[in-house]
């Protein structure tokens, strides 16, 4: 089964063979097609009781625990590739969660929704109404999204806690690569963003 | 109906030789299996058991009313699936329920062993488990499960074999004990070994034996068994008979009483040297002691770990878990963890707690679903 488009995307990160952490896993596919076609040993947390059956449904290794509460169980340096896939606009303390990725990993992937996209704008702007899409689905009194981003924001957000994008891949609303020349307006045309991240420079 | 059935697995001629060095024969072991073992003998697993159970794990002995010690989790359609898994319990080497321990006689004396039994570790406890397999033609494993001491064989077990267990279940067990479950032990073999009739172990057709000390150790050790939740909710402060108290040093609140009853019923089914031998296997016992061999051993084996622990449990507190976890994980072992919500302490291992059971389930449905049984 092909995996969905931004995953794919995150996938294509992951060197093969690599040790993967992917926090918030949910159902746990992508570790799944990690292990099972990139040769990756890994582990998925997850918070919820239906994501952590999924994923032992699929013999993928999973820890239930709280990502907010930090990573403290895990060592320094235990994996090579620490992923936060649709995840980090639903964490308490974003700023806290990059550290410990970073922390217990070599390098980061990291994705979300990008909230500064035309048609949320336009939602918002034009009915008034917290905007819904796809990739955001809930109502504004339902959703596990508490820290919702933009593009900007996000690379401001890195900049501030000093870590370095080494690789940014700009999806479209399918989670597709955008193309074209789209691409030169990402916080208005990108649907979302798969970032590669890394430890800043001493 | 299952019946505990016996065999003589190492004679004097052809010991078993322990980690210390000590050879022991004759051994005999007590175990009892349910389901049936498949054609290519694929589907076995194998149930450890922890300080004080036997080899009666599930099913009945002919009274339905009293049935095994873990037959919640074993039989068909349970979680531990006997309709399609072929289970095995033994009772453990050191035992008092059917298996060679310190009650048995020893072939130098004719008597007894007492304290003469050699002292032996979680790995013995396996190499028996593991002879025992070897009778039944079973080479390999799909699941190894236990709770508690039998958690840290299933663990010993993957450790010192690694390519012989699927699935390892590991439950509420530990890596190694703290200093304060130490202590409980401690305390608990004192009590043993001051009784006036313990007489150096050699207590066996005396007339005599230890059993204020064995009753007093059982007591103190349930007490670290259950949650203070538990027992709030269980006895409270209410008294034994009427709304008022005594005032004297009888047994007077149910709490009491009800660990009194605790302690003899335990006296009917154990022995006291048992007790000692098994509290020291805990003590001794380090799994990851040799962290650099451990680890060349299980990096990139295809065992995969479920590692489960209680959030009321303080005996064996969800740290000690997450340490086995940690372990694991930095070798590359495959390892599923959760803490599971229950109230009732150490003892939830035993009990039928839902989302235990349904994760030790879809934990063995996956395993099963890969060896295709």
């Amino acid at each position: 089964m092909a995996l969905r488009p931004d995953l794919d995307v995150a996938a294509a990160m992951v060197p093969h063979g690599s040790r993967v952490l992917d926090l918030g896993c949910g159902d746990g596919v992508l570790l799944e097609h990690l292990i099972r076609d990139q040769e990756c040993t890994g582990t998925g947390v997850e918070i919820s009781d239906e994501g952590f059956h999924a994923c032992v449904a699929r013999g993928v290794p999973v820890l239930v625990a709280d990502i907010d509460q930090g990573l403290g169980d895990v060592d320094d340096d235990a994996f090579d590739v620490v992923i936060l896939s649709q995840t980090l606009q639903a964490t308490h303390r974003p700023p806290l969660v990059l550290h410990e990725m970073m922390r217990v990993g070599h390098v980061g992937i990291v994705s979300f929704p990008n909230f500064g996209h035309w048609r949320l704008r336009w939602s918002l702007a034009a009915r008034g109404r917290m905007p819904a899409s796809a990739s955001l689905p809930y109502h504004w009194y339902d959703t596990p999204n508490i820290h919702l981003c933009t593009i900007r924001d996000f690379e401001a957000l890195m900049a501030h806690e000093n870590l370095m994008i080494m690789q940014r891949v700009l999806l479209d609303a399918r989670g597709h690569r955008l193309t074209g020349a789209r691409r030169r307006r990402p916080n208005l045309l990108a649907a979302g963003a798969v970032y590669l991240v890394g430890r800043s420079r001493p | 109906m299952t019946e505990t059935q016996r065999v003589v697995l190492f004679t004097r001629d052809d010991p078993l030789g322990l980690e210390s060095g000590a050879r022991l024969g004759p051994v005999e072991v007590a175990y009892e299996t349910y389901g049936t073992l498949n054609a290519d003998g694929t589907n076995a697993v194998y149930v450890c058991h922890a300080l004080t159970g036997d080899a009666h794990a599930a099913g009945h002995h002919g009274d339905p009313g009293r049935r095994g010690w873990w037959d919640n989790l074993i039989g068909p359609g349970r979680p531990v699936d006997t309709d399609r898994f072929f289970v095995v319990c033994s009772n453990l080497l050191g035992g008092c329920q059917g298996t060679t321990g310190p009650g048995s006689e020893n072939p130098d004396t004719g008597r007894p062993y007492g304290l003469a039994f050699p002292l032996f570790t979680v790995r013995d406890l396996v190499e028996v488990h593991r002879a025992l397999l070897r009778h039944l033609g079973i080479a390999r494993l799909a699941g190894a499960i236990g709770g508690s001491l039998g958690g840290m064989q299933v663990l010993q077990w993957v450790i010192d074999h690694p390519g012989e267990v699927d699935a390892a279940l590991v439950v509420c067990a530990s890596p190694r004990l703290s200093a304060q479950n130490i202590a409980f032990s401690a305390v608990a073999r004192e009590a043993i070994m001051r009784d006036p009739d313990f007489q150096g172990g050699d207590y066996y057709g005396t007339g005599r034996a230890p059993d204020t000390g064995l009753s007093i150790a059982r007591m103190m050790a349930h007490i670290t068994y259950v949650s203070e939740a538990s027992m709030r909710e269980k006895f409270g402060r209410r008294l034994q008979h009427g709304d008022a108290p005594h005032f004297d040093f009888s047994v007077d609140f149910q709490v009491e009483s009800y660990l009194q009853h605790q302690g003899e019923s335990f006296l009917k089914r154990f022995d006291a040297n048992t007790y000692l031998y098994m509290t020291r296997v805990m003590d001794y016992f380090d799994a990851f002691s040799d962290p650099v061999t451990v680890g060349a051993r299980l990096e990139g084996t295809a065992t995969r770990f479920l590692v489960v622990s209680f959030d009321s449990d303080w005996r064996f507190d969800t740290e000690h878990s997450r340490e086995i976890v940690r372990h694991l994980q930095a070798w590359r072992v495959p390892v599923t963890f959760r803490e599971v919500e229950s109230p009732w302490g150490h003892d939830s291992f035993l009990l039928e707690i839902p989302e235990y059971h349904r994760t030790i389930q879809a934990f063995l449905d996956r395993t099963a679903g890969d060896l295709g049984i």
